[in-house]
C-alpha cells in the first residue's frame, strides 16, 4: 500500500494543513501557461529559459517555476504571471524570459513592454484580473487553472481540492447529493442542457449492477476547446466530480472517453489518475469510507458522432461508433447494456464547487432556466481569442465587445456562430448595412430590430434555442464582413457529410443532397427554388434522423437562411457573393488606392499581378484564379473582391498602364 | 515503409506485444489500432490480419473500425506530415487559401502523399489552438497565423528539417 494513501477525511485535512504550513506565501512563483495554445506559441522554450536562469542563480529554493494549465487568454500567449506580485506578462519570448528573470523576479521591477496594454485606453495593466478580457468573467471552474501545476495533486489539495468529495462521502447520503445537484439547477454542458440532477436520480433508481460513470471528453466540435483545457489544466477537478457522481448513483467503474488528438490532455489525465490512486481517492475503500471507484481512460478514434452518448458507448465497447435509437435511455441501458451515466467534462467540473459552496450559491448565478457559468471558446474574427467563463445570461454584446475586444482590423461584425455544426449562425449587425440596392426589391430583408435585439440576447440554453441556434459545447465563432454565409453553411454541411456515421438514410443521403445544392448556390448556378428545397429537406432530416447529430445537422443552414436570406438571394439572383468568398462569383481587382508596395505581386501564384514598385498595380483578369492570396496580403485594403466579371471596370486606370503587352509607363504616373 | 522491410514473424510478434498490453480485450480495439498505427505510421493489411488473429476477432470487424474512424489510415503516410486546420475558426480566417497554396505547391490534393513519399498533406477539423488560426502543423511543429507568404518558408523548413518538434504533440 502506498505511503501517500489517505485513509480518512481527517488525514486529508491534515495533509492540507501540512501543505499550507510548509508553503511560503512570500515565495516568488513564476507561472507559465502550458496549455496547448501557449505550447503552440513556444511556451516550452520560455519555461526552459526560466529553469536555466533559476539553476544558474541557484535560486531553486527561493523561486518556484511552475507550468500551469490554460489561463484562457490564448491570443496573448505565451503567458507568464509572477506571484505574489501578480504581474501578468503576455507574448513572452525566450529572450523576454531572461529579462523578466533579471528585472522582475530578481529586481522587483516591471518590464513594461511585456505588460498588457489596453487597445482602447492605451493604459498599461499590471494584474491579470484588471484586464478587460478577464474583468467580466466569472471563473468558477477555470479559476484554479492559473495557480496549479496540473500534474501535482498537492497543488490541487492545497487549493481545497477533494474536500467536496470528503464531505460527500462522509456527511451526505447519495440522495442528498442528488438533491443538492437538482437544487443547483445545473444542466449538462455538453450541448443538450439536460438537468444533471434529474439524470443522476434516474440512473440511481435503476436497480441493475454494475453502473457506469462516463465522462465525455470527445470534443469534436470544431472551434471548441474548453474541455481539453480543463482536462489539461485541472484534471483532478473532473476526477473529483466523477467520484461524487459515482457515489451518488452507486457506480464503481468510470471511463473518460477522450480524443486521441489531445495528447496533452491524455497525458495530464493519466498522471492525475495515477496520483489519485496513490492518494487513495481512486480504488478500493476511498478515504476509508468503504466506497470504491476507479477510472479508465479510453482514447477515441476521432469521430464527431462519438460525442453522441450512444455512439460514444458503442465506441467505448471497441465498436464502430454508431448511435442507436434512444427510446431506452442510456441511464437505464447504456454501456454493455448496463445503466450508464454520461456527463460532459465541464459538467463534472461543476460538481465540486456546487458541493463546496452550496446549491443556493450556484443557483444565484445565471438566469431562470440556466444556472452557473458557461465556458465559451471565443474564436474567429475577434481581437481577444480565448476561453471565457461567464455567468449565464450575459449578453452577446458583452462577450463580443467587452471581453472579446471587438472585430480586428476595423472590419464590420457580421455574425456569431454558436453550438458548432449542430448549432446556428446568429445575427447580423453592421453599422451601415451593405445591401445591394437591388436587394430591396426581393423583400424579405432581415428585421433590423431583430438583429439589434439579438446582440443583446442573454446567453443561456433556452434563449439560444429560441433564436434558432443552441448552446452546444460552447464554441462561439465570430464572423466579420468577409465571411460568406452560404460558404459557412456549405462548410458545416460538408463537415457533417464527412462525419455522418451512415447508419440512417436522412442524415447520410440528405446531407449530401444539401451539400450539392449549397455548392450549386456557391457556384452561382442556384435558383430560388433551391433555397426553398433546402428548407424543406432540412425539415425532413430534422424529423426523421435517428440521433441528434442528424436531427440538428440542418441547423446551420436553416439559421443562415433565416438571418441572411438576402445573401442567399444575392447568390442566386444577382450571381454575386457580397462577402467575396465564393470563387465563381467574384473577381479580384486593385483600386486606385494601391501604393505599389509590391507585396501582392510576390504572393500571386499565377503571376497575374503586374506592376512596378510604388506604382499602381493591376490584376490580369484572365490569369487570376481567385485564390485570395493577394487579398490576404494587402495591408492597404486596395484589393477588392467584386462581382465576377467587373474586375476591369474597377481597374480602368491600372489597365491602361499595364495591359499586356506592357506599354511604356507614362511619366506623369510615377 | 517499415512493413516492407519487416519480416512477417516480427510483425506478428509486435502486434501480439501491443495486443497483450491491453489484455486482448475487444473493448480496447480502437486503442490497439492507434498503437499499431503509431508504430507503422499507418495500418498495413498484414497488421490488421495479425490483430484479428491475436484478438480472435473477425477481420471484417477490425476493418470496419479501421475505416470508420478518422484517425486511422490504410495508406502509408509520407515522411513529412503537414496538417492544415480547417476548423471553423481557421475557416473564417481563410484557411482554404493556405490549403489551395499547399496543394498547388506540392502538386497533390489534401489527403494525398507526394509521389516520392516525402510529404503528406491533410486537413483536420480542429486542433484547438484557434487563437493562432489559420494554423498549420508540420511534423508536430505549429505554424500559427499562417499567410500564403509564410508557406514557402514553412515548406523549406519542413523539407530540410530545420525545426524539430519540441512539444508533446506527435504526428498522428
Amino acid at each position: 500500500m502506498s505511503t501517500n494513501r489517505l485513509n480518512s477525511p481527517a488525514e486529508l485535512v491534515a495533509l492540507k494543513e501540512r501543505l499550507e504550513k510548509n508553503r511560503n506565501a512570500n515565495k516568488t512563483v513564476v507561472t507559465v501557461c502550458a496549455g496547448t495554445g501557449c505550447m503552440a506559441c513556444g511556451c516550452e522554450a520560455v519555461l526552459k529559459t526560466f529553469r536555466e536562469e533559476c539553476a544558474k542563480d541557484r535560486l531553486e529554493n527561493e523561486v518556484e517555476i511552475k507550468a500551469t494549465g490554460c489561463h484562457g487568454f490564448c491570443e496573448r500567449g505565451p503567458l507568464v504571471v509572477v506571484h505574489p506580485l501578480g504581474v501578468f506578462y503576455q507574448r513572452v519570448k525566450p529572450a523576454d524570459a531572461k529579462l523578466i528573470w533579471e528585472q522582475t523576479v530578481k529586481g522587483g521591477h516591471l518590464v513594461n513592454k511585456l505588460l498588457y496594454r489596453d487597445p482602447q485606453s492605451n493604459q498599461i495593466i499590471k494584474n491579470e484580473k484588471d484586464i478587460p478580457f478577464y474583468k467580466k468573467q466569472m471563473r468558477i471552474i477555470f479559476g484554479k487553472n492559473g495557480f496549479m501545476d496540473p500534474t501535482a495533486i498537492n497543488d490541487y489539495i492545497l487549493l481545497g481540492g477533494y474536500q467536496a468529495l470528503a464531505m460527500a462521502l462522509t456527511k451526505m447520503t447519495p440522495e442528498q447529493i442528488i438533491d443538492e445537484v437538482k437544487k443547483s439547477g445545473l444542466r449538462g454542458r455538453g450541448g443538450g442542457g439536460f438537468p444533471t440532477g434529474k439524470k443522476w436520480a434516474t440512473c440511481r433508481a435503476v436497480k441493475v449492477e454494475p453502473k457506469y460513470t462516463i465522462c465525455n471528453a470527445d470534443e469534436g466540435d470544431p472551434g471548441a476547446f474548453m474541455d481539453r483545457s480543463l482536462l489539461e489544466g485541472n484534471p483532478h477537478q473532473v476526477i473529483e466530480g466523477m467520484l461524487i457522481g459515482a457515489f451518488a448513483i452507486g457506480s464503481h467503474e468510470g471511463f473518460v472517453y477522450v480524443r486521441n488528438e489531445y495528447p496533452l490532455a491524455v497525458k495530464n489525465l493519466t498522471v492525475a489518475i495515477k496520483a489519485a490512486r496513490d492518494y487513495g481517492f481512486l480504488g478500493e475503500n476511498i478515504l476509508g469510507t468503504g466506497f470504491s471507484f476507479d477510472i479508465e481512460i479510453s482514447r477515441g478514434g476521432g469521430a464527431f458522432v462519438c460525442g453522441e452518448s450512444t455512439a460514444l458507448m458503442a465506441s467505448l465497447e471497441g465498436k464502430v461508433g454508431e448511435p442507436r435509437a434512444k427510446y431506452i435511455h442510456t441511464v437505464e441501458s447504456g454501456l454493455y447494456d448496463k445503466p450508464s451515466n454520461l456527463n460532459n467534462v465541464e459538467t463534472w467540473a461543476n460538481i465540486p464547487p456546487i458541493l463546496e459552496r452550496g446549491a443556493e450559491w450556484f443557483a444565484s448565478i445565471g438566469t431562470e432556466g440556466s444556472k452557473g457559468t458557461k465556458v465559451f471558446a471565443l474564436t474567429g474574427k475577434v481581437n481577444n481569442t480565448g476561453l471565457v467563463e461567464v455567468p449565464m445570461g450575459i449578453t452577446l454584446r458583452e462577450i463580443l465587445y467587452d471581453i472579446g475586444g471587438g472585430v480586428p482590423r476595423g472590419k464590420k461584425f457580421k455574425a456569431v456562430q454558436t453550438g458548432g455544426p449542430s448549432g446556428g449562425t446568429l445575427i447580423v449587425e453592421t453599422a451601415e448595412p451593405r445591401i445591394h440596392a437591388s436587394m430591396v426589391a426581393y423583400g424579405d430583408l432581415r428585421d433590423e430590430d431583430e438583429a439589434v435585439s439579438l446582440l443583446d440576447l442573454p446567453i443561456d440554453f433556452d434563449e439560444l434555442t429560441r433564436a434558432g441556434s443552441m448552446m452546444g459545447s460552447g464554441g462561439m465563432i465570430v464572423m466579420d464582413e468577409d465571411s460568406c454565409m452560404v460558404d459557412i453553411a456549405r462548410y458545416f454541411i460538408h463537415f457533417l457529410t464527412e462525419e455522418s456515421c451512415g447508419k440512417c438514410v436522412p442524415c447520410r443521403e440528405g446531407l449530401v443532397v444539401m451539400l450539392n445544392i449549397l455548392q450549386k448556390i456557391s457556384d452561382g448556378t442556384g435558383t430560388i427554388e433551391d433555397i426553398e428545397y433546402l428548407e424543406e429537406l432540412s425539415q425532413v432530416i430534422i424529423d426523421t434522423s435517428l440521433c441528434q447529430l442528424g436531427g440538428s445537422a440542418p441547423n446551420p443552414v436553416l439559421s443562415t437562411i433565416r438571418y441572411f436570406r438576402q445573401e442567399f438571394l444575392a447568390h442566386v439572383i444577382d450571381k454575386r457573393c457580397p462577402a467575396g468568398v465564393c470563387k465563381n462569383l467574384v473577381s479580384h481587382a486593385i483600386d486606385n488606392s494601391c501604393n505599389g508596395c509590391h507585396a501582392c505581386l510576390k504572393s500571386c501564384p499565377t503571376n497575374a499581378i503586374v506592376g512596378e514598385p510604388k506604382r499602381l498595380h493591376y490584376i490580369i483578369q484572365d490569369k487570376c484564379i481567385q485564390c485570395g492570396a493577394c487579398y490576404q496580403i494587402c495591408r492597404y485594403n486596395s484589393i477588392k473582391r467584386i462581382k465576377h466579371g467587373e474586375g476591369d471596370k474597377l481597374q480602368e486606370r491600372a489597365r491602361e498602364l499595364w495591359q499586356p503587352p506592357l506599354k511604356k509607363v507614362p511619366a506623369e504616373v510615377a | 515503409m517499415t512493413v516492407a522491410t519487416e519480416p512477417k514473424y516480427d510483425l506478428q510478434s509486435k502486434i501480439e506485444e501491443i495486443v497483450g498490453e491491453y489484455g486482448a480485450k475487444p473493448t480496447a480495439l480502437i486503442m490497439i489500432l492507434q498503437d499499431v498505427q503509431k508504430h507503422y505510421r499507418y495500418l498495413p493489411e498484414d497488421a490488421l490480419r495479425a490483430v484479428a488473429k491475436s484478438m480472435k476477432l473477425p477481420l471484417a470487424q477490425i476493418y470496419g473500425v479501421a475505416t470508420f474512424y478518422r484517425a486511422f489510415t490504410l495508406k502509408p503516410i509520407g515522411k513529412n506530415h503537414i496538417c492544415v486546420c480547417t476548423g471553423t475558426a481557421c475557416h473564417v480566417r481563410q484557411a482554404v487559401v493556405i490549403v489551395d497554396k499547399l496543394e498547388r505547391d506540392l502538386g497533390i490534393s489534401a489527403g494525398e502523399t507526394t509521389a516520392n513519399g516525402e510529404v503528406s498533406l491533410e486537413t483536420v477539423n480542429c486542433l484547438g489552438a484557434c487563437a493562432l488560426g489559420p494554423l498549420v502543423t508540420a511534423n508536430g511543429v505549429y505554424y500559427g497565423n499562417m499567410t500564403v507568404n509564410k508557406v514557402d518558408k514553412m515548406l523549406s523548413e519542413v523539407l530540410h528539417k530545420k525545426r524539430v518538434s519540441e512539444t508533446t504533440e506527435e504526428a498522428a
